[in-house]
């Protein structure tokens, strides 16, 4: 797989110098390493993938979210070499608990015709809040025109030119984003008879006066 | 009103059938009761292999699945009823014409089962309507949903059509539309209908059998 | 149809004294028998003609992402099940590669060899009930079912042997599968596959040269193959278009090189090819269900070192994909290192084949639209997870 990471990479910093493209090492045993751009930039890297390599067939788009910065890090580790590209990732690390942290959206790509694949593309919001802005590639790949409405509800990412960016799953007058880590539930917990005392102290705060049965 | 069964089994023997109006009712009732074609999830495949050659519902009379509420006595809660979906599982069925009977069909239907941490399923689909039989199972066997409408029947054999604890659409007070809820920002407004459902009150203490 | 009130919520307002209020706006779902579930399309008709087709999605968001990350990877399996509930063997295994892949875990060979078995199996039941119910979309309600369901309870019979229920089996697990073959279960396995090809030559002389099936289906909700690419289309769907991609052969996983098939093709990707195809991979299944009869060895049925307490992969992520009946089936896991996984992701196939539900429908008589969405063969547990 690297093999084809590094031709992307070379033409995408040729073509999309914005997009700030480098390499992340997965250290999992899976070995599926994947290239990290710019938010903004994700159309247009998505266009030269498309059009150079021929990679035709975004199978999967997926939301992660990251409150805990340090984490992703982990998960990604930034390759060697690239660790001086990325300086200025934690500059505003240190703001309001909302800001902290960032959304992550994984694409996986494939090559129907070569047999090749996936490459997994990466980007990362500025935070969690204003900034969770990143560039719909709806007008490269039409698959991914309902996954990305399912990331913007689920998470809150708002795909700029996404033709018709609307909540999919929750209603339209949900509020929330359930898939944050951070969410909390409506309170709609009804305990089981159990005797655990987590359970019998959520019951009594919900219910305050159950039959004394 | 009450026959003497003495006498009514006599008069059998002899080939004479004597029965009061209510029995004959609800005998003409439970032997034909017309599921709401409506499957919600996995438990629905279940219901419709119950309806197939190898089960055969048309045995309990309950073969004829109409797809339109109007024309249906029996709604079968097939799956997992969703936040979002409650509110249609309301008006489907306040669109039901009396008598009307509710059949919550697996875990999910129940009491929110296997997904019931989820934030956008619904908790028991006995806290918008009322349910008058609940199947067991995850999904139930196509033998527990026979059981069920046979309990079912059983039921509505014994319905009380006059006098004062007659059955609820026999009563002209009787509560036959339920109140539809809606879309919140959070969470279903009302999250529930106290009018149906209330809390189980029973906790159990630590130790407690 | 029912008319509902929530229409006005998710299509733009219309504005009076312009063209479109001519039309006729029909929230087809989410109660309806041809939705196949819970599924609901706001369609705006000229006519009869689809103008507009917008899928409304939701009423089954069972939340299976969100739990699946507060427990541990184990836990998640049966919830698998209840994913594409037509096919849970084939949904079990897909998670289980994926986690192989997370976590670097070999499979004995004949564990390889029973998942082949009971995937293929999964993929005859699903095709069979496809066709059952696509042909009750036409208005067949219940005969061409009614042979399909009781082919599928013979497989049931199988399965409930095996993993103990009849549909949900929660039977793989990571690094083999949870029990080993019962007595004499692989002869019965035999003997259904034997006769399986008699009933599909009934079930094509009944179905596929009948005239209202054919003009009902020819030339219906078929687009050119590169936008069936770019819309994410995987499975039956693209391959009845001509598109030779089944991950069975492309990107093979498990030992689905070791087997002589072939993937058969379609030539207008109509919804005749798609129900055609259908029955052709039945039959190729068959093919490898007998080879692999024929070669399962004996040995562990679980690699002797699988953990099943106490899981943790290492940290790293992983996208895993298997050629499910409906269509390429992943899991994208993401792992921090403890034993519940920190990002759970299903890729589904029947919801991104209907991305292009909307390009297939317009034009074409509100009555085709039913049809168009049985060809695609989606389930809803899977759709909205």
């Amino acid at each position: 797989m690297s093999g084809i990471i590094d031709m992307v990479l070379a033409s995408i910093r040729a073509k999309v110098p914005a997009a700030n493209a480098t390499v992340r090492t997965n250290p999992g045993p899976s070995g599926q390493d994947s290239l990290m751009v710019a938010p903004e930039s994700v159309a247009d890297v998505m266009r030269v993938i498309h059009d150079e390599h021929g990679f035709d067939f975004l199978s999967n788009v997926t939301g992660v979210d990251w409150p805990d910065p340090a984490l992703a890090e982990k998960v990604a580790v930034i390759a060697e070499g690239d660790a001086d590209a990325e300086g200025d990732a934690k500059a505003d690390g240190e703001e309001t608990p909302a800001e902290c942290g960032f959304l992550e959206v994984v694409y996986h790509l494939y090559h129907t015709s070569e047999r090749k694949g996936p490459l997994v593309v990466r980007s990362r919001t500025k935070d969690r809040g204003e900034g969770a802005k990143i560039a719909s590639v709806v007008s490269v790949y039409k698959s991914a025109e309902f996954q990305e409405r399912e990331i913007y509800d689920l998470y809150g990412v708002i795909f700029t030119g996404h033709p018709d960016l609307r909540r999919i799953l929750m209603w339209d007058e949900f509020v929330d984003h359930p898939m944050r880590k951070d969410y909390v539930a409506p309170d709609d917990y009804e305990y089981e008879p159990t005797p655990h005392a987590a359970v019998i102290e959520k019951a009594a705060q919900h219910y305050p006066a159950p039959d004394a049965d | 009103m009450a026959i003497d069964q003495k006498l009514a089994d006599d008069l059998k023997s002899q080939g004479v059938h004597v029965t009061s109006f209510e029995q004959l009712i609800n005998w003409g009732r439970s032997s034909s009761l017309w599921p709401l074609q409506f499957g919600l999830a996995c438990c629905a495949i279940e219901m419709i292999a119950a309806t197939m050659a190898k089960y055969d519902m048309a045995r309990f009379g309950a073969e004829v699945f109409r797809p339109s509420p109007r024309q249906a006595d029996l709604m079968i809660v097939a799956g997992t009823v969703t936040k979002k979906m409650a509110p249609q599982v309301v008006r489907l069925y306040n669109q039901m014409a009396e008598p009307k009977y509710v059949l919550a069909m697996g875990a999910c239907a129940i009491s929110g089962g296997p997904f019931k941490e989820g934030y956008n399923v619904l908790k028991g689909v006995d806290r918008y309507i009322p349910v008058d039989i609940v199947v067991p199972g995850c999904p139930p066997r196509p033998e527990a949903l026979l059981d069920g409408l046979i309990a079912l029947q059983k039921k509505v054999k014994g319905e009380k059509l006059i006098g004062k604890d007659r059955v609820r659409h026999a009563d002209p007070n009787g509560m036959a539309e339920m109140p539809v809820p809606e879309y919140g920002p959070h969470d279903l407004q009302p999250p529930m209908n106290p009018e149906v459902w209330k809390p189980k009150a029973k906790i159990r203490k630590e130790g407690e059998a | 149809m029912i008319s509902d009130p929530l229409l006005q919520q998710s299509s733009p307002v219309l504005e009076e004294g312009s063209d479109d209020d001519q039309l006729l706006r029909v929230s087809l779902g989410p109660q309806h028998p041809s939705t196949h579930g819970v599924f609901r399309m706001n369609v705006e008709l000229d006519g009869e003609t689809v103008v507009r087709l917008k899928p409304v999605f939701g009423y089954l968001h069972r939340n299976h992402e969100k739990i699946a990350e507060g427990q541990t990877y184990l836990s998640s399996m049966p919830f698998t099940d209840r994913l594409d509930y037509i096919c849970p063997l084939t949904n079990n295994w897909a998670y289980a590669h994926a986690v192989e892949k997370l976590a670097g875990i070999e499979v004995p060979e004949r564990a390889e060899y029973m998942r082949v078995i009971t995937a293929e199996l999964t993929r005859l039941i699903n095709h069979t009930a496809f066709a059952g119910f696509f042909l009750g979309d036409m208005g067949a309600w219940g005969s061409a079912l009614m042979y399909a369901f009781r082919e599928r309870e013979k497989i049931l019979d199988l399965f409930e042997d095996l993993t103990g229920a009849r549909m949900m089996s929660n039977f793989m697990r990571f690094g083999g599968c949870r029990n080993d073959l019962p007595d004499g279960w692989l002869e019965r396995c035999r003997a259904l596959v034997d006769n399986y090809e008699p009933f599909l030559d009934e079930m094509e002389m009944f179905l596929l040269g009948n005239e209202i099936l054919i003009a009902r289906t020819q030339d219906v909700g078929q687009l050119p193959k590169e936008t069936l690419i770019n819309g994410g289309i995987t499975g039956p769907m693209l391959r009845a278009a001509g598109v030779a991609y089944d991950i069975r052969k492309v990107d093979p996983y498990g030992i689905y090189d070791r087997f002589d098939f072939k993937m058969p093709l379609g030539e207008k990707g109509d919804c005749y090819d798609r129900l055609m195809i259908r029955f052709l991979e039945m039959r190729e299944s068959l093919k490898i269900l007998k080879q692999a009869i024929k070669d399962i060895p004996e040995g562990d049925f679980i690699a002797p070192k699988a953990k099943i307490r106490g899981f943790k992969p290492p940290v790293g992520e992983a996208y895993g994909r298997i050629e499910g009946p409906k269509g390429e089936l992943g899991f994208y896991l993401v792992s921090d290192g403890t034993p519940q996984p920190y990002r759970y992701r299903v890729r589904p196939p029947s919801f991104v084949n209907l991305t292009l539900l909307e390009e297939m429908c317009v034009g074409l008589d509100i009555a085709d639209v039913v049809i168009i969405l049985g060809s695609v063969d989606i389930v809803l547990g899977e759709v909205d997870r």
